[in-house]
């Protein structure tokens, strides 16, 4: 009997089957949070897990409440502070990393310094050590100068945390823009700043966006900086997230699982509203002309 | 006053010497191509003029001032690039309007002048379109449009054509023509296409190795090549080069041995500097041949070889020895693989080459 024929490059119902099953293994963690994000205290640490149960919002009340009570005693939380911080550190400190990065970026790549590679790699090299490894002169200079458990403070930190691989991923953009373009807009009697504004920039928007992304899922995610240099007033989501875990009667998993769900929520809105200059951003450049 | 000249301009690129001591003039209202293979230095004589490349030495002149230390913005030339160079996320209406920002203009005047642009070459239905969504004859055509939109001192084609189907070609070699005539400026087309040198151009200037080989009408560059460069170069089929030896003067004729057979022309006051010996090259057509069934005195005899119909022509590949001969004549004439056909020069078309490749016949 002949094959069934179906359109080349369609996947069979096999292949579609073995992706289903990767992409549900990927995605099951997240998943069981959510699930956890509705359930009671008692059907959060039931074992056997408990798969169908009455969802509760009960964990994002609890949330967004400034004290509560947990059985005896009562504990604040306050979350919607440690939100706003998250978001106002993240989007600062990229916005600064991408206003200052592209135009490096464009001046290492259309204005060339003698000794050009250089100075990349030597920004290049700042990524190359864990943080880890630099927290303990940072938290010192923090201290010093003052900036420690500041807004400012820990905005400028990410903000030069994320410089290198903006520079890097937004000179590869300008380096792929053809240069009969930008010499036609000097013949065109264009002076710099209007060809960078009107030519060069609406070219890379993609790769803004797309580095931009990256910048603010670093950000968003960091935990050893924001532990050691935020203060109470400037915590963000990640330490605070730490700091919940304890207390006298164990670990509130739906608590946690509430808050996490949460803190997803801003990066897939962003993921999804860029998405299309994602793909294009991240596809960009891999085939070299 | 709208000219363009060059004085002994040349570029190295390190050891390399991309263009070496190029002289040339274009006046106000003239077209000159400069016409040449890749690599000839063409392109790079364009951009120092334009100001994209400086010139490691020699005299820019636009308008009769040396632009050398100018930057391209402040040359006020028009340029057309080989690959368009459109602004991409600008609609073709922006596109067009961008060289007039920088002059300072009304905003009602650059509406005025877009649209005269654009019905001029036919661009009013894409105004709002970005150059992505265009087609190729479009793209040209707004590249066009934003060198022709200002006043420029005077305008550069790198290529222009190159990318358009053959069709296309014809109808943007005739659009480019009648935009050029009616705006009396200097004009440098830089091509690698004969075709459109000689049809688009005033004078052309033929470029090897970065050299000028000769500059001249398109029609004298075809009826008197400066040297073998030019003589091979233009003309299709290309021109035929036959090796020869000068056997001397007899009776008003002048008589030359190729390989086992005998040429003679009527003797000019220029060939008289040929001794007896002198080892030449004879340029001739593949149209200026008569064929004659019969040898005669002064015919090339050959067998017909390969035969290449043309549609009005045929193309004849003739073999005498090692020698490949091509010779075109009218479809109507029958050629059969393997006949042997005399061909006579016709007169006054057979160039001479001295042993330096210089032209001898005035």
């Amino acid at each position: 009997m002949a094959a069934q024929r179906r359109p080349i490059g369609e996947a069979g119902w096999g292949r579609t089957l073995g992706a289903g099953i990767v992409a549900f293994v990927y995605f099951f963690p997240v998943l069981w949070i959510i699930l956890t994000a509705f359930k009671t205290y008692s059907d959060a640490l039931a074992i056997p897990p408990v798969w169908l149960f009455t969802p509760t919002l009960e964990n994002f009340v609890q949330v967004f409440s400034r004290s509560y009570s947990a059985g005896a005693e009562a504990v604040a939380t306050g979350f919607d502070r440690f939100f706003f911080n998250s978001i106002f550190i993240a989007g600062s400190s990229v916005l600064i990393a991408l206003v200052v990065g592209t135009l490096a970026a464009y001046g290492f790549s259309r204005f060339p310094l003698r000794g050009n590679d250089t100075y990349l790699f030597i920004i290049l090299t700042t990524r190359m050590m864990p943080a880890i490894v630099v927290i303990i002169p940072i938290f010192l200079m923090f201290q010093i100068t003052g900036l420690a458990g500041t807004y400012l403070g820990i905005i400028l930190l990410y903000a030069v945390f994320n410089l290198p691989f903006t520079i890097w991923m937004m000179k590869s953009f300008f380096d792929e823009l053809s240069p009969d373009v930008e010499d036609a807009a000097r013949m065109d009697g264009s002076s710099e700043v209007r060809l960078f504004f009107k030519i060069c920039l609406p070219q890379v928007v993609a790769g803004i966006a797309a580095t931009a992304v990256f910048g603010l899922i670093l950000t968003w995610n960091e935990f050893l900086f924001a532990l050691l240099l935020t203060g109470v007033e400037t915590r963000t989501i990640p330490v605070a997230m730490a700091q919940t875990i304890g207390g006298d009667i164990g670990v509130r998993w739906g608590l946690l699982a509430a808050i996490e769900t949460l803190f997803l929520i801003p990066v897939i809105v962003v993921v999804f509203v860029l998405q299309n200059h994602l793909l294009r951003g991240v596809t960009f450049g891999t085939i070299k002309r | 006053m709208s000219t363009i000249s060059l004085r002994q301009v040349t570029k190295r690129f390190d050891k390399l010497i991309a263009v070496d001591a190029v002289d040339l003039d274009v006046g106000a209202g003239e077209v000159v191509c400069l016409l040449g293979p890749s690599g000839c230095g063409k392109t790079t004589t364009l951009r120092m003029i334009a100001g994209l490349e400086a010139a490691t030495a020699g005299d820019v002149l636009v308008g009769g001032e040396r632009v050398n230390e100018l930057s391209p913005s402040q040359r006020n030339i028009a340029m057309v690039f080989q690959f368009y160079a459109l602004y991409p996320s600008l609609t073709v209406r922006e596109n067009l309007a961008f060289p007039l920002a920088a002059e300072r203009i009304g905003r009602d005047e650059i509406t005025r002048r877009v649209q005269a642009v654009a019905a001029t070459l036919e661009l009013t239905h894409v105004l709002d379109r970005i150059p992505g969504r265009l087609a190729e004859g479009e793209k040209q055509r707004v590249a066009v449009g934003r060198a022709i939109i200002r006043d420029p001192s005077c305008f550069l084609f790198d290529e222009p054509l190159s990318r358009l189907d053959v069709e296309l070609r014809q109808q943007m070699r005739g659009k480019i023509k009648e935009v050029l005539s009616g705006l009396s400026k200097a004009t440098v087309i830089v091509t690698h296409d004969q075709l459109e040198a000689l049809t688009m151009a005033d004078r052309i200037a033929v470029m090897r190795d970065g050299r000028i080989e000769q500059v001249a009408t398109p029609h004298e560059i075809f009826a008197k090549p400066a040297n073998l460069f030019v003589a091979s170069f233009i003309g299709t089929p290309q021109m035929n080069l036959l090796p020869a030896v000068c056997r001397g003067i007899e009776n008003g004729l002048i008589r030359f041995g190729v390989d086992a057979q005998e040429v003679s022309l009527p003797m000019e006051p220029a060939l008289a500097r040929l001794a007896a010996g002198a080892k030449v090259t004879l340029g001739v057509r593949p149209r200026a041949f008569d064929l004659a069934r019969e040898p005669s005195a002064g015919t090339l005899s050959a067998v017909a070889d390969l035969i290449e119909p043309m549609g009005a022509e045929t193309l004849v590949h003739m073999l005498e020895g090692e020698r490949d001969i091509r010779v075109v004549v009218d479809r109507t004439r029958r050629v059969r693989p393997g006949e042997r056909l005399h061909m006579r020069p016709k007169p006054g078309q057979i160039h001479v080459f001295d042993a330096t490749g210089g032209r001898v016949s005035a």
